[in-house]
């Protein structure tokens, strides 16, 4: 028998919506059965929190007396750099921007204890931040300079926009080299003592409903404490990589872009993050509900950590190197149990994502659903499925020649001079 | 009588004082030394495991609060900041005693102060800076 999200948020509206995690619903689908478990089932919430490296919120903080034009000035917030390149006061700041002071990994390896994300952590948390700016003056905007504090409740709008969050599925990180690497993957000791690996698993959102049938552009979701957005699929969205029967993704494919009213959301849900060696970036907080149209989307968010699989992929040589290559696949199952086999070698596993709070994030929209302070969004648009045949592309070099190089404007720009 | 892990707080006027000889030959206690750092003009610490009956320890103890020696246990000195650990478990990964460890299935983190010897693998690995070590 299958439903409609619209018939489903009546049912949220009346409160007699049937809801559960996507954990809960392993146990309620072995013992009912899939086609009861459908029928009873009306949403299952899914939840993941982990660094999310191509986050970044953008803000317009109103007009300074006498005005300045921020747009192709400098400004930092807490000494933290931001992009410019827009209107008068509109910037954006991404989440692995760092101080211009910060020494980077020039002495290694660096520790990047303070960047964009944390700014964004500050912020939401209610707390003033420094913003310092100069700019190059002209008749209708003559400010040169400007120094304030500012907290999000003075600006005009604050928003979360993050152009890939979501991974579905991910790389399980080691290190076959004989010295210590820092990665985004964590601190990865030599000849493969420890591995690294950063998925939800069976809670996670994008592994719940593998052919994108119920996320799309528009899909209201969890974010950061708050209520976002499904923007449409992220960069490097790459649906077309090889799949399991279950139609689940054996390594990194579908992503998503998500934004959200920062105002609302919660410091515990955007945290900023310092990898050794590696940068400042943010972990992001987002769960997203399925809803259970039928006995296959019962099915797909029945998956347990047994039926997921990752590709074991070498950071000292082959990812860096862009070889694509496994060492391994193993499964989620195998990863939470703290130990890993490859090539005959027991190694300790850690994660990056937090399946504890994925797991709080699942009950909170869970809650909220409940409560019917939450409906479901019918998608405006889809996501590229496997079909689309799209993978994320390498760059291909294409060398400049030192007659080509870019060092003066266009002729046609240049007004003949 | 369990073993007690215990930072030994020196002041400056006890540095020519043989402390931990007189701690082994006096009282018969072994002493596992887990660290130490000497700062000129300053507290030297000495972080040590002290393993014995229990009047030994006793004696040890006293002595120690006799010629001046600080003493408190090493658990005070490492601080796990819950409100800033996200609990993704890559300590636990580094950890060699156990003392950060993951409880399972719930993948919760669970931090034993007692199993801690200092050794300060899991700083470093933590990407949200939610563990200290004040030694």
């Amino acid at each position: 028998m299958a439903k409609t999200i619209q018939q489903i948020n009546e049912k949220i509206k009346s409160g007699q919506a049937v809801v559960c995690t996507a954990e809960e619903i392993i146990g309620i689908a072995r013992e009912k059965g899939h086609a009861r478990a459908a029928a009873e089932v009306d949403v299952v919430t899914t939840g993941t929190f982990a660094p999310m490296c191509s986050s970044a919120a953008y803000f317009n903080v109103g007009h300074s007396k006498p005005r300045i034009k921020l747009g192709g000035g400098r400004v930092t917030l807490n000494d933290v750099p931001v992009y410019t390149g827009l209107a008068a006061v509109d910037f954006l700041l991404g989440a692995t921007a760092l101080p211009d002071e910060d020494p980077r990994n020039r002495i290694y390896p660096g520790k990047f204890l303070y960047g964009g994300g944390h700014v964004i952590e500050e912020l939401v948390g209610g707390k003033a931040v420094q913003l310092v700016a100069q700019a190059y003056g002209t008749d209708c905007y003559p400010r040169r300079k400007l120094e304030t504090w500012i907290s999000l409740e003075d600006m005009n709008e604050a928003m979360l926009f993050n152009i890939r969050n979501c991974y579905q599925n991910y790389n399980v990180a080691v290190n076959t080299s004989d010295r210590t690497i820092h990665t985004y993957m964590g601190v990865l000791q030599p000849k493969m003592r420890n591995a690294g690996y950063c998925s939800a698993g069976q809670l996670s959102p994008l592994l719940n409903d593998p052919h994108y049938r119920t996320i799309g552009m528009g899909t209201r979701i969890f974010l950061g404490g708050g209520i976002g957005y499904v923007v449409g699929s992220g960069t490097q969205h790459s649906p077309a990589v090889p799949r399991l029967e279950n139609g689940v993704p054996r390594s990194g494919a579908g992503t998503l872009a998500v934004t959200g009213e920062l105002k609302q959301m919660q410091p515990r849900w955007l945290r900023g993050a310092s990898f050794l060696g590696y940068g400042a970036t943010m972990a992001v907080g987002i769960g997203i509900p399925i809803p259970i149209l039928d006995e296959e989307m019962l099915r797909c968010t029945a998956v347990t950590d047994a039926d997921l699989v990752a590709q074991v992929v070498d950071y000292s040589s082959d990812y860096p190197e862009r070889v694509a290559n496994s060492l391994a696949e193993v499964s989620y199952a195998e990863l939470k149990s703290g130990t890993i086999t490859v090539n005959g070698k027991n190694i300790r596993t850690a994660g990056l994502s937090s399946y504890a709070r994925a797991r709080e994030i699942a009950g909170t929209l869970k809650a909220w659903i409940q409560q019917g302070s939450f409906l479901l969004s019918e998608p405006v648009a889809p996501i590229a499925d496997q079909d689309s045949g799209l993978v994320c592309k390498p760059l291909v070099e294409k060398p400049i020649a030192n007659h080509q190089r870019f060092n003066q404007v266009p002729v046609h720009l240049a007004g003949g001079r | 009588m369990p073993n007690k892990r215990l930072v030994l707080l020196f002041p400056p006027h006890l540095i020519e004082e043989p402390v931990t000889y007189r701690l082994i030959k006096g009282y018969d206690v072994k002493v596992n030394i887990l660290r130490g750092k000497i700062v000129p003009r300053d507290y030297g610490r000495l972080v040590v495991e002290v393993d014995g009956t229990q009047e030994a320890v006793d004696g040890a103890l006293a002595y120690l609060e006799q010629v001046g020696v600080g003493v408190q246990p090493l658990a005070k000195d490492v601080r796990w900041h819950e409100e800033r650990c996200i609990e993704c478990t890559a300590c636990a990964a580094v950890c060699p005693t156990g003392a950060l460890a993951v409880s399972r299935p719930d993948m919760r983190i669970v931090c034993d102060h007692d199993k801690c010897i200092g050794c300060e693998l899991c700083v470093p690995v933590c990407p949200f800076q939610a563990i200290e070590i004040l030694l």
